[in-house]
C-alpha cells in the first residue's frame, strides 16, 4: 500500500498532464458507457412495446416495414388492407381476438390512430401488461378519443376538452378536421411505448372525419357536417394493420401461412419477436460500427496514459534511484509506475461515471421528449460493470509497459543517478 | 559472539559486463563498526561501484562483500534490497528528494520499505512524524514553514540536511555519503559535517563518507584512498 500512497502524490505532482488524460479517459468511458446504454435501452423500449401479440397483419410489403408502422408509428404504410379481409380473418376459428388500427392523421404531430374498443382490452406492452386508464375511460362515441399519457401531459389536456385533428401525419399540417372535433373522454397511464404518443380514437371517426375526402383531398363544394356524418354507414372501407391473438400460440405458424397466402388480397403476417428480431440484425451493424468507434475511443484516451507515463520515464530515473537507495526494489518501481497507470484509470473511469450520470440527467427529458425513448438512470448494469472492468484490465496491461521500462532502468541504473 | 566488522570486502572483484573489462580489484578493505571513514577518490576511480557493491545493488564478479557479518553478494536480489532498506542509510551529492513528497515523507520515506527502521524509528514511543520532526530539529531544520514548503524550494545545504534526516531514520548501522558536501560551501561543508558527526555518535552509525575534497579529510579518523586499494586504479595510473 506503501507503493501506492506514493503512486498517487506523485501523480498530484503532474496533476495538470495527470488531470488531461483523467478527462480524456473519462470523456471516452463515458461515451462508451453511454452508447451502450442507449443500445440496451433502445431495444429495451422496443422490445417492451408489444406483448402478447401473436401476429402483425398488414398489406404485403417488408416484415420490418410492417413492424415499424403498425406499432412503432415510424414510416408510413404502403398500402391498406381492405375491411372485408380483416373481417374475414378476425372470424378465423383459430383467433381469439384482433385489434384493427387504422392510421394517417395526427394531432399536432402526434399520430391519431383509429381502432375499436377491443384495443384497451387486448393490447398489451412490457411483460403482458394492459394499457390502464389515468382518468376516464375508452371511447364509445364517434367523436370521443382517448389521449396517451404523453400527449396529455404535454399539451396540457385533460377529460372533456376538444382537440381537433389534422390530416396527414407530419407535425405541420395545413388541412384540419376542424369541423368535426373529438372529445377527450379518457387518458391511459404512461406505459413507456409509443402509444404514450398517440391518440386514440373509434376507427369510425376516423371515417367520419374523411366523409367528404375522396382519394386524399377534401371533395370541393362537398361539405358534410359532424351530424350528418353520423347519419351514414361509417364501417371502414379500409384499415391499415391489425394485431392478432390466437387462441393458442401453437397455431401462430399454420394463421401466418393462412394470412400469408391469403388469395383475395397481398397480406403479409409477422411475429413481431422475429420482425423485430430482423430489426436488431439490421440496425446491429451500425450498432457494431458504433461500438467500434467508441472502443476506438477508449484505446486512444489509454493511449495517452502510455504517452504520459512513457514520457515522464527518463526524467523520473533520478527518483527511481532514489527510492532504490532507501530500500525500494526493483518489483516496487513496476508497482510504482504501473500503479500510476491504474490509479489514472480508475479516477478515470470513476469521472466517466459521474459523467455519464450527469449527461444521462440532463439529456434524459430531452430524448424522452424528442425520441421516446426514456433512459433510466439507474445503477450500472453488470455488462456495463463488466465494461469498466474491461477498461481497468487494459489499463494495467498498457501500464505494464511503462512500469516494464522502469523496472529495466532501475536494474540498469541501480542507484547511481544519472542527469 | 565477538562483534562483527561493519564491512569486510575480499578480494573483490567487479567489471560491468562479462565482455567488458574489470574496474575494480579490492584485496581487502575493513571498517570496524562506530568507525567514521573518508574513502577519498577522484571521479573515476570505482567509487560509485563500491558504493554499489556494497550496498548490493551491484553484484562483484568475484570475491566477497560482508556488511554486519552477512554476506550480501549471497543474498538473494529481494533480501538484498531488504537488508540494504534495513541495515543503511545514503546520502547522495544531489538532488536527493523525491520530488513529489513532502519534506516529512521525504524524511520517512526509508520506513516505508523497512520495518525495522520503522520499528526502531518509534522505539522511543514517538510516533514516526516526532521521530522526523526530532532529526529535523536536530539539523536545524524544524522551522515550520521549512517543512511545509515543497522539497524543490529548499535550498541545496536545506536539501542535504532532510536527505542525512532521512538516511538517519531508524538508526541504521551503516551510512554512506556519497560527496554530500559538494553542492555546498566551505562555511557549510564543515557544518554539515559537524551536524553528521554528531548524529553518527549518537546513533552509533559507521559513517563512509566518500568524497574527493581533501580539505575534509582531516576531520575523519580513518582514510582510505581508493585508488591505493583499487588494484586496477593503481594500473591504470
Amino acid at each position: 500500500m506503501a507503493i501506492f500512497s506514493l503512486a498517487f502524490k506523485s501523480l498530484l505532482n503532474r496533476r495538470f498532464t495527470a488531470s488531461l488524460v483523467l478527462l480524456s479517459i473519462a470523456l471516452s468511458v463515458s461515451l462508451l458507457l453511454g452508447v451502450e446504454r442507449l443500445r440496451v435501452e433502445s431495444r429495451n423500449s422496443f422490445a417492451n412495446t408489444i406483448s402478447a401479440t401473436d401476429l402483425v397483419v398488414g398489406a404485403r410489403s417488408g416484415a420490418i416495414n410492417l413492424l415499424l408502422y403498425s406499432v412503432f408509428r415510424i414510416g408510413d404504410a404502403t398500402n391498406n388492407i381492405s375491411w372485408k379481409s380483416y373481417e374475414e380473418l378476425s372470424r378465423h376459428p383459430l383467433v381469439d381476438w384482433t385489434i384493427p388500427i387504422s392510421l394517417g392523421d395526427s394531432h399536432r404531430g402526434y399520430r391519431v390512430m383509429g381502432t375499436d374498443q377491443g384495443y384497451f382490452q387486448h393490447y398489451k406492452y412490457a411483460q403482458k401488461r394492459s394499457l390502464t386508464f389515468h382518468q376516464g375511460q375508452p371511447f364509445e362515441k364517434v367523436y370521443q378519443a382517448v389521449l396517451g399519457h404523453e400527449v396529455a401531459r404535454k399539451l396540457g389536456y385533460r377529460l372533456g376538452q376538444d382537440i381537433i385533428i389534422a390530416h396527414g401525419a407530419g407535425k405541420t399540417s395545413f388541412t384540419l378536421h376542424d369541423d368535426k372535433p373529438f372529445r377527450v373522454v379518457g387518458i391511459l397511464n404512461a406505459t413507456g411505448t409509443p402509444v404514450d404518443r398517440t391518440v386514440h380514437v373509434p376507427l369510425q371517426g376516423i371515417e367520419a372525419i374523411h366523409a367528404d375526402w375522396f382519394a386524399g383531398r377534401q371533395v370541393r363544394g362537398l361539405t358534410i357536417s359532424a351530424d350528418e356524418a353520423l347519419e351514414r354507414d361509417l364501417t371502414p372501407k379500409a384499415i391499415t394493420a391489425f394485431l392478432v391473438g390466437l387462441k393458442s400460440r401453437i397455431a401462430t405458424f399454420q394463421v401466418q401461412r393462412e394470412i400469408n397466402d391469403y388469395r383475395k388480397e397481398p397480406l403479409l403476417a409477422v411475429l413481431p419477436g422475429v420482425a423485430l428480431q430482423q430489426l436488431w440484425d439490421l440496425i446491429a451493424v451500425a450498432e457494431n460500427a458504433l461500438l467500434i468507434i467508441t472502443v476506438l475511443v477508449v484505446a486512444v484516451g489509454l493511449i495517452g496514459i502510455l504517452t504520459v507515463m512513457l514520457a515522464s520515464l527518463n526524467e523520473r530515473r533520478r527518483e527511481m534511484a532514489i527510492l532504490r537507495s532507501v530500500g525500494a526494489r526493483p518489483g516496487h518501481i513496476l508497482l510504482l509506475v504501473t500503479g500510476e497507470s491504474l490509479l489514472l484509470s480508475l479516477i478515470g473511469i470513476a469521472l466517466g461515471l459521474l459523467l455519464l450520470y450527469a449527461g444521462l440527467m440532463l439529456a434524459q427529458s430531452y430524448i424522452e421528449a424528442h425520441y421516446g425513448l426514456h433512459l433510466p438512470i439507474g445503477l450500472p448494469s453488470f455488462r456495463e460493470w463488466q465494461i469498466l472492468g474491461l477498461v481497468g484490465t487494459s489499463a494495467v496491461v498498457i501500464g505494464l509497459i511503462p512500469g516494464y521500462r522502469a523496472y529495466r532502468y532501475s536494474l540498469a541504473d541501480g542507484m547511481s543517478i544519472r542527469i | 559472539m565477538p562483534q562483527t566488522a561493519a564491512i569486510e570486502v575480499r578480494n573483490l572483484r567487479f567489471r560491468w559486463r562479462r565482455e567488458l573489462p574489470e574496474v575494480l580489484h579490492i584485496k581487502a578493505l575493513e571498517v570496524a563498526r562506530g568507525e567514521r571513514i573518508f574513502i577519498r577518490g577522484a571521479s573515476g576511480s570505482g567509487k560509485s561501484t563500491l558504493l554499489a557493491l556494497l550496498a548490493g545493488v551491484n553484484l562483484p564478479s568475484g570475491g566477497d562483500v560482508e556488511v554486519l557479518g552477512e554476506t550480501v553478494n549471497r543474498l538473494s536480489s529481494a533480501r538484498r534490497d531488504h537488508f540494504r532498506s534495513d541495515h543503511i542509510g545514503f546520502i547522495f551529492q544531489l538532488f536527493n528528494l523525491i520530488p513529489y513528497l513532502s519534506v516529512l515523507d521525504n524524511v520517512t520515506l526509508p520506513c516505508r520499505f523497512s520495518r525495522r527502521r520503522k520499528e526502531k524509528a518509534t522505539l522511543s514511543g514517538n510516533t514516526l512524524h516526532d521521530e522526523a520532526m526530532r532529526l529535523l530539529a536536530h539539523l536545524d531544520l524544524a522551522d515550520d514553514d521549512l517543512i511545509h514548503r515543497p522539497v524543490t524550494e529548499l535550498s541545496v545545504g536545506q536539501q542535504q540536511r532532510v536527505a542525512t534526516a532521512r538516511a538517519l531514520i531508524g538508526a541504521p548501522e551503516i551510512l554512506i555519503a556519497d560527496e554530500p558536501t559538494s553542492a555546498l560551501d566551505s562555511d557549510m561543508r564543515q557544518a554539515f559535517l559537524r551536524l553528521l558527526f554528531q548524529e553518527c555518535e549518537e546513533t552509533g552509525s559507521t559513517l563512509l563518507f566518500v568524497s574527493h575534497d581533501r580539505q575534509l579529510e582531516v576531520l575523519f579518523e580513518q582514510h582510505i584512498a581508493l585508488d591505493e586499494i583499487n588494484e586496477l586504479a593503481q594500473e591504470g595510473v
